[in-house]
């Protein structure tokens, strides 16, 4: 492929992840050639070598794309996202967790202590009598151990530092990191700083094929197993807690094409503030019912709430974070 | 705090005289106030809604190129419309005001001038932050249907429709009785002037049967309410009488007919003191003069065994053992509720007896009992069919009332003395009254209390503690003895009487939630109907061509109800003259962009504002029919409707202004 541009350098770095952002760049298959051959991958802790202190050295603004997947957690995530922020032209929050707080972003119903105490002195699996709680700084024979600190909150990368672009997901859909990928190279228009993109402006529901009705009608939620679904009817409408009609489109539907309900992951649409809130709202609006016990009944049906509608957004939303 | 860099308010904070200006620190809070973001001028001055206080804001319009308006006041159900229209005529749209009440919310409710100056501070840099992000809109003009609907067809009801009929208006006057007429329809004379009740109200109930510009719907209920202001849509449920109304005459041929020979069972006009039959009409004079069959004691319904001999009696064919219940449609422009109250149900106040002691009655079966055309005949007898020789009448019960009702019910005082006077009248027997305290404010009351001094009835000042058959002595034996502190005379007395007369309340409606709900109308604390102010809008509700008379508001007796009946009457033909209302435009809009076709809205919406286009697959609201209620702004996950004047960006900024210094 001729070039007549020098090539773009690009960077993957993870924060508070789970490897499957990492793994959804990998996931482009055969394109990953395309984009290596417009890019040279400068970094990228899950598949080359390159060192922290490599990356410092590196000039500013270096590094013409940075995907930051994963939440900031720790004082290591945030040392990396200022320096990935400083080295890189843009910056894009790659997925759910650096976009909305993903799930880690969850421990925010909890506090710091609360989870080290069920981490290290109560968990069913746990041989820990001295009850050792992990330290930033440990003296030990050969010197002083440092490992990075564990904050209390769970933030987005944009909590964190100025972010150019959001590609929402869990993880993102491979096609659209390419297509974000191939526009970027290509020279086009880029949208106005800050926008989500590799996404739709619209909900799920918009490409979702099921049949919708104005009678939602729910009268109490099932979990999918305990109930048969139809394959056409809307899932909310046959009591199955579908995040669709709050979640932005662009993963294709692929949830509910596989008969599963829409987790969420994607993020609520340009402007809403708190994607729980809106949901919540959402399906409180489909519950049928006017006396208060009838609705209690219905909403009683909802297996962990908060967790359910701030599966992937708590730190990323108005509510933030349980106060302590 | 957020910024819009166009924006250049103009703060204003009122003393209201010492209203506002004794608690809160109207100069540090017009100094803060004036280093907020945007804020290009703040004062403070003594009256904000007086004339030069308007033109002040018009002034400063022009001097300091404003384009934003806050005004720190009162209540905004009080000024904001001066306000408006200050700010209209200072040639800024009006709603780019923004009202902030720190009297109702602020000075009025604390006692601590800091404290209360810090809330001020904290209330405005919520309307300055919020302010900002307001948008020019208009009010719209929507013509008034002319047509008028009043539910009740009471003594109130009656009042009005025939007030506003006269006026040249259509009325729609839904009864859910087989008859009007209401509860005066069963009272024998009224207070204080003793005119015969009936001679009083059935010239009216014959006048409301012929006006033509009156259509009767007895024996209905309004079954959904629609629409707004002018334009209402409503749907009255006519229930079967098993009788083409059309047809019928009154003749009353197929009573003597019905199968059942013996009337058997209870009379519910006359409060059960005789019987009936399953097919009935409630009493002689009943408007319209139309019968109708029970079909829960019809044989007919019971068995489809009957001969129908009532059927086979009447020589017009009136009869329709298939008729269903029947939805009739209206449009009326506005509404008049005079759905009147109920009494008090004695038998919640066990310790009088009612229900356990046959001698004991209730006021209103006394009404019947004296009443000529009553079960009896007028005759006052008891249940044994003896003549009472001496009568208690308990005053105040379930009024007055930690127990049961706490309010005053008005009329029972009155109603009270009446009774003593007819029982009186009737029996020449010994009436003891027992009250609390004599309420008998009103023209020719207090001289109708003197008038029943005279008579020789005993007044004995007290609550009655308990109604019993337990004799102590010989001269009790066989008697109810009322026993009763006497407050005058600083002792307990037990006084025997044959029989026992409860002057039961006034209290809401059982079915007064349910209308309340389907009117979209507030209530007080007690479940009355609540009026838009208590002194200065007393027939008015917060829902906008909705009045309220009568008892469904509040105890009251007749002249007052007809009082009211011809207040909301005119604020219906005020409004219906006026031609047209103005809505306020906070109605709710659907991007169409974001819309996702889910159509969680549509069911949402209490107004049938939203439809679902196929076509498109979007949803759309009709503006006419919205009301700003912001429902389905809530329920959109998509983020797609707006409602104007609540926008997220101006609710979320108020929110930012209130919560951050």
């Amino acid at each position: 492929m001729a070039q007549d541009k020098p090539k773009l350098k690009l960077a993957v770095y993870w924060g508070a992840a789970c490897g499957g952002c990492c793994v959804s760049v990998l996931d482009v298959h055969e394109k990953l050639l395309d984009i290596l051959a417009h890019a040279d991958l400068v970094f990228w802790p899950i598949a080359l070598d390159i060192k922290y202190k490599d990356v410092e050295e590196m000039p500013d603004g270096s590094i013409d794309i940075t995907l930051f997947n994963g939440a900031v957690r720790n004082s290591e995530n945030e040392h990396m996202a200022h320096v990935l922020r400083q080295k890189s032209k843009i910056l894009i929050a790659y997925g759910s967790c650096a976009y909305l707080g993903g799930i880690p972003g969850l421990a925010n119903f909890s506090t710091r202590e609360e989870l080290l105490r069920r981490v290290y002195e109560e968990s069913e699996s746990l041989d820990n009598p001295q009850k050792i709680h992990p330290q930033p700084s440990t003296e030990v024979s050969e010197g002083h151990l440092h490992i990075p600190s564990f904050y209390n909150d769970v933030l987005t990368l944009g909590q964190v530092v100025d972010v150019d672009y959001y590609i929402p997901g869990c993880p993102p859909q491979s096609e659209r990191l390419v297509e974000v990928f191939m526009d970027i190279v290509s020279g086009k228009d880029l949208p106005p700083k800050g926008s989500v993109i590799g996404a739709s402006i619209r909900v799920q529901c918009d490409e979702c094929k099921r049949k919708k009705s104005d009678k939602k009608g729910i009268t109490r939620f099932y979990r999918p197993w305990e109930v048969t679904d139809d394959g056409e009817t809307c899932l909310n409408e046959q009591g199955i807690l579908c995040m669709g009609p709050a979640t932005r489109a662009g993963c294709g539907v692929r949830c509910v094409e596989g008969n599963a309900p829409c987790r969420g992951c994607y993020g609520p649409l340009d402007g809403i503030g708190d994607a729980g809130a809106r949901i919540l709202s959402a399906i409180a609006s489909m519950l049928d019912g006017k006396e208060p016990e009838e609705i209690s009944r219905a909403t009683d049906s909802i297996v962990d709430p908060a967790g359910t509608f701030y599966r992937f957004s708590l730190p990323g939303s108005k509510l933030r974070r349980k106060v302590s | 705090m957020p910024v819009n860099e166009e924006a250049r308010v103009g703060f204003y904070i009122c003393h209201c005289g010492h209203n506002i200006a004794n608690m809160v620190d109207v100069t540090a809070v017009a100094e803060y106030a004036a280093k907020l973001p945007n804020v290009v001028l703040s004062r403070d001055y003594k009256y904000m809604c007086s004339d030069p206080g308007q033109e002040m804001i018009a002034k400063d319009v022009e001097v300091f190129k404003l384009n934003r308006i806050v005004v720190a006041s009162c209540s905004p159900l009080l000024h904001e419309n001066t306000f408006r229209t200050a700010t209209s005529k200072a040639g800024i749209n009006q709603f780019y005001f923004q009202m902030v009440n720190i009297r109702e919310n602020a000075s009025w409710v604390h006692e601590d001038k800091e404290m209360a100056t810090l809330k001020a501070k904290d209330l405005v840099r919520a309307a300055i932050s919020r302010v900002v992000f307001h948008k020019a809109l208009e009010k719209k003009k929507v013509p008034v249907n002319p047509d008028v609907l009043i539910v009740g067809g009471g003594i109130s009801g009656i009042s009005a429709a025939l007030t506003i009929a006269n006026a040249g208006k259509k009325v729609y006057l839904v009864e859910k009785e087989p008859t009007i007429g209401g509860y005066m329809a069963k009272f024998d004379k009224t207070f204080p002037t003793l005119d015969c009740a009936a001679c009083i109200l059935t010239p009216k109930m014959s006048a409301v049967l012929k006006h033509p510009g009156i259509t009767l719907l007895s024996y209905s209920e309004v079954s959904a309410v629609d629409g707004y202001v002018g334009n209402y849509h409503v749907k009255v449920t006519r229930k079967p009488r098993y009788i083409i109304e059309e047809k019928c005459v009154g003749c009353f041929a197929c009573i003597d007919a019905c199968i059942f020979k013996e009337a058997k069972f209870s009379d519910e006009f006359n409060e059960g003191l005789s019987k009936r039959k399953p097919v009935y009409i409630p009493f002689p004079q009943a408007t319209p003069q139309v019968v109708l069959i029970d079909d829960k004691t019809c044989i007919h319904f019971k068995t489809g065994k009957c001969p129908q001999t009532c059927a086979k009696a009447c020589d017009r064919n009136a009869f329709d053992f298939d008729q269903k219940p029947v939805v009739q449609e209206l449009e009326v422009g506005t509404i008049l509720l005079c759905t009147g109250f109920q009494p008090f149900d004695a038998a919640r106040a066990p310790y009088y007896g009612y229900g356990r002691y046959s001698n004991v009655y209730t006021s209103l079966e006394v009404e019947r009992l004296v009443n000529a055309s009553g079960p009896t005949g007028g005759h006052v007898v008891l249940r044994d069919k003896s003549k009472p020789k001496s009568i208690g009448i308990i005053h105040c019960v379930g009024s007055r009332d930690e127990k049961t009702n706490k309010w005053c019910s008005r009329v029972c005082c009155m109603y009270s003395l009446k009774l003593a006077h007819l029982l009186k009248e009737h029996t020449d027997a010994e009436i003891y009254n027992f009250y609390i305290d004599m309420r008998t404010p009103g023209k020719g009351y207090e001289e109708f209390y003197d008038k029943l001094l005279n008579e020789g009835v005993h007044f004995i000042r007290g609550r009655v503690a308990e109604v019993s058959d337990w004799a102590i002595n010989d001269h009790e034996k066989g008697k109810l003895v009322i026993r009763v502190e006497d407050t005058l005379i600083g002792m307990v007395r037990r006084i025997p009487v044959d029989m026992v007369v409860l002057a039961v309340g006034i209290e809401p409606g059982k079915d007064a939630q349910d209308i309340r709900r389907m009117f979209n109308i507030s209530c007080s604390n007690e479940g009355f109907f609540l009026e838009r102010h208590p002194k200065l809008a007393p027939v008015e509700t917060f829902t906008d061509g909705i009045y309220i008379a009568g008892a469904c508001q509040g105890p009251r007796d007749i002249p007052d109800s007809v009082a009211q009946a011809g207040a909301a009457a005119a604020q219906a033909l005020a409004l219906i003259d006026s031609g047209f209302v103005e809505l306020e435009p906070n109605t709710a809009f659907i991007t169409e962009e974001l819309c996702c076709g889910c159509q969680v809205c549509i069911n949402m919406c209490p107004y049938h504002a939203i439809t679902f286009d196929d076509g498109k697959g979007k949803s759309h609201i009709n503006e006419a029919l919205c009301k700003g209620c912001g429902t389905c702004v809530a329920a959109c996950g998509s983020g797609a409707i707006t409602q104007n004047l609540f926008e997220d960006q101006q609710i979320l900024s108020e929110i930012y202004g209130l919560l951050v210094e």
